[in-house]
């Protein structure tokens, strides 16, 4: 009774500021409008140039519509000319890339997920120390481990390699996908793995019986991150790795870079909307887990 | 034997992670710490030198023009960022028509790397062929856009392109943290007479401190940090005015082979970062432990 009144009051005042309201409404659709095409802009930009020929590109403007669906430069930037040396093009790179990103996602995601598990389920003294041990990790600016690093690598032989970049992002990775676990499974009522301990499951059992098949969210967020993450990485990839070992986004860097001939903006345009195509996929089709990947992670860098 | 493998196995299992980030994080950030107080050229040299490095780096104009730009980016890529993403995250809370569609064109940025980004605003922001070409093609004969080489503002087009990248990702954190306040607070406000704008500016905005606090430690995080954006966008040019000590320690490192000053360099960052993230963390895992 009580409510069903306050929200009589409530229309009649929403009622008497109709007319501001609808004003209002229109200010509020055209500044989010206003920005969404700020955010949609280089985008756009990116595809039309990509479609475009160089002529196109000298005569028409920033926004000039494409001629035609011309997707020769897509073709150079992704599998070159066909001419030898000083011929650079994608594709090697993006093989580099997902023979770097699949082991590098597993091995980070699976360590993370015991992890978070022990910390959260066999709970022993000093294990929210050891927490922010861990987590800690998740902030340092990478400059201070670089030189170390590099020398590390050397030494075991997988400087230059795929391998050194997939141990690299594997170790870095840890801190994030432990948070991501622990989080989760911090709200898994702890009975159940008490009432399953009285049974007699193990450790193992536990885990893959008990909370595996309630873990699918939280993998897809942690396995969404970690391949954004290292997809995009620059810093380690350009540290630890040059010529044939690189991954696409130093490729992309040198691609851009080289200025051995004429600038060929849409075909640099091209190769950027490759290297950044799988992310943006990923990113279109699970967005929601990326999002909560982003808040509850809450750092990128 | 068995009986202590079982009772052992939690720890067991954790022993690889806490390895791994004790010797790739803490062990490697002191090795740093180590090589900054040698005089360590190419070849690392391992007598201690003392504070000679560090006496060096802040000597350095170079390093005194990258901490500039690194105060200068911070604070507008901050102002910038916030002032964006709330503006955005309170009109989307409206009841918007396509608010999923608009807020995926917001955030989509934060998927895509700085690499690809910074290809493309370099190419938007180069003089001959992008936005000046446009504006001057379309009649503004005068139009003079060309930030990107000019010394004095080219750190601005970094913060353009910055804050393009990063403004979606605070909307999204201040969407769900006003998303979180109950629908009733607001009701009875307004019941009480507030305006819209006093029920955000008195009553929600102040609720959201957590969230700003959030923001500016993430924020502040990837300024610091920032570096692949520098690279695409302006290799540190024109000259070396959009330095950031991020781009002087890789290319002391790799390119002066001044290893022991480059580990200086790291140092002042890693101390940088660790002087916003420890209170952070402290003040989070408290109210966790208040829960």
């Amino acid at each position: 009774m009580q409510d069903s009144l306050k929200s009589s009051s409530y229309q009649q005042l929403e009622q008497k500021s109709k007319y501001t309201n609808m004003f209002l409404r229109w200010f509020l659709y055209f500044i989010l409008i206003l920005f969404a095409s700020y955010f949609i802009f280089p985008l756009y930009v990116m595809v039309v140039t990509s479609l475009k020929t160089m002529e196109e590109i000298r005569q028409g403007t920033l926004l000039s519509w494409p001629n035609g669906l011309n997707l020769e430069s897509w073709a150079v930037a992704w599998g070159g000319r066909g001419y030898g040396a000083g011929d650079t093009f994608l594709r090697p790179y993006f093989w580099n890339s997902i023979k770097m990103v699949v082991p590098a996602v597993f091995f980070s995601t699976f360590i993370g997920a015991m992890t978070g598990y022990v910390l959260t389920k066999w709970r022993f003294k000093g294990d929210q120390w050891v927490f922010l041990f861990l987590l800690f990790g998740c902030f340092i600016p990478f400059q201070a481990i670089l030189l170390p690093m590099a020398r590390t690598l050397g030494v075991l032989g997988i400087s230059n390699s795929v391998i050194g970049l997939v141990l690299v992002h594997t170790v870095y990775g840890i801190p994030f996908t432990t948070l991501f676990f622990r989080n989760y499974y911090i709200s898994v009522p702890t009975e159940l793995v008490k009432a399953a301990r009285i049974d007699g499951a193990g450790f193992f059992k536990i885990f893959f019986k008990i909370l595996l098949p309630i873990s699918a969210p939280i993998i897809v967020v942690t396995v969404i991150w970690q391949f954004t993450q290292i997809w995009n990485d620059f810093l380690f990839g350009s540290t630890f790795s040059f010529g044939e070992a690189a991954p696409i986004q130093v490729a992309l860097n040198n691609m851009v870079l080289s200025s051995t001939s004429v600038k060929e903006y849409n075909v640099d345009m091209a190769s950027a909307i490759i290297a950044g195509i799988p992310t943006l996929i990923v990113y279109v089709l699970a967005g929601k887990y990326f999002i909560r990947g982003l808040t509850s992670g809450a750092v990128k860098g | 034997m068995f009986k202590w493998l079982e009772k052992n196995l939690p720890k067991i299992v954790m022993a690889p992670a806490v390895g791994l980030i004790g010797w790739f994080v803490y062990g490697f950030v002191l090795w740093t710490l180590y090589i900054s107080f040698t005089n360590s050229k190419i070849l690392p040299k391992y007598e201690l030198w003392g504070f000679g490095q560090y006496e060096k780096l802040w000597a350095s104009r170079k390093w005194l023009i990258a901490v500039d730009n690194l105060l200068i980016f911070t604070a507008l890529f901050l102002i910038f960022c916030v002032v964006i993403g709330i503006i955005l995250a309170i009109f989307l809370d409206q009841k918007i028509r396509a608010e999923g569609l608009l807020r995926t064109i917001y955030l989509y940025p934060m998927a895509l790397s700085f690499i690809v980004t910074g290809t493309a605003w370099k190419w938007i922001l180069n003089p001959t062929l992008g936005i000046q070409k446009m504006f001057r093609d379309w009649g503004f004969e005068n139009f003079t856009f060309d930030w990107l080489v000019d010394r004095e503002m080219a750190i601005y087009t970094i913060v353009i392109a910055g804050v393009w990248q990063s403004a979606g990702f605070v909307m999204a954190l201040f969407l769900a943290g006003l998303r979180s306040v109950e629908d009733e607070i607001v009701k009875a406000a307004k019941i009480d007479g507030a305006s819209l704008f006093t029920v955000y500016w008195k009553i929600l905005l102040p609720m959201m401190r957590p969230v700003f606090f959030t923001s500016f430690v993430i924020l502040v995080h990837i300024s610091i940090k920032s570096y692949d954006l520098i690279v695409a966008l302006t290799q540190g040019g024109p000259g070396i005015s959009t330095t950031m000590p991020a781009l002087y320690m890789t290319q002391t490192a790799f390119h002066k082979s001044q290893v022991g000053l480059s580990a200086a360099s790291a140092m002042m960052m890693f101390m940088a970062v660790a002087a916003v993230i420890i209170p952070y963390l402290y003040s989070e895992l408290r109210r966790e432990n208040a829960r």
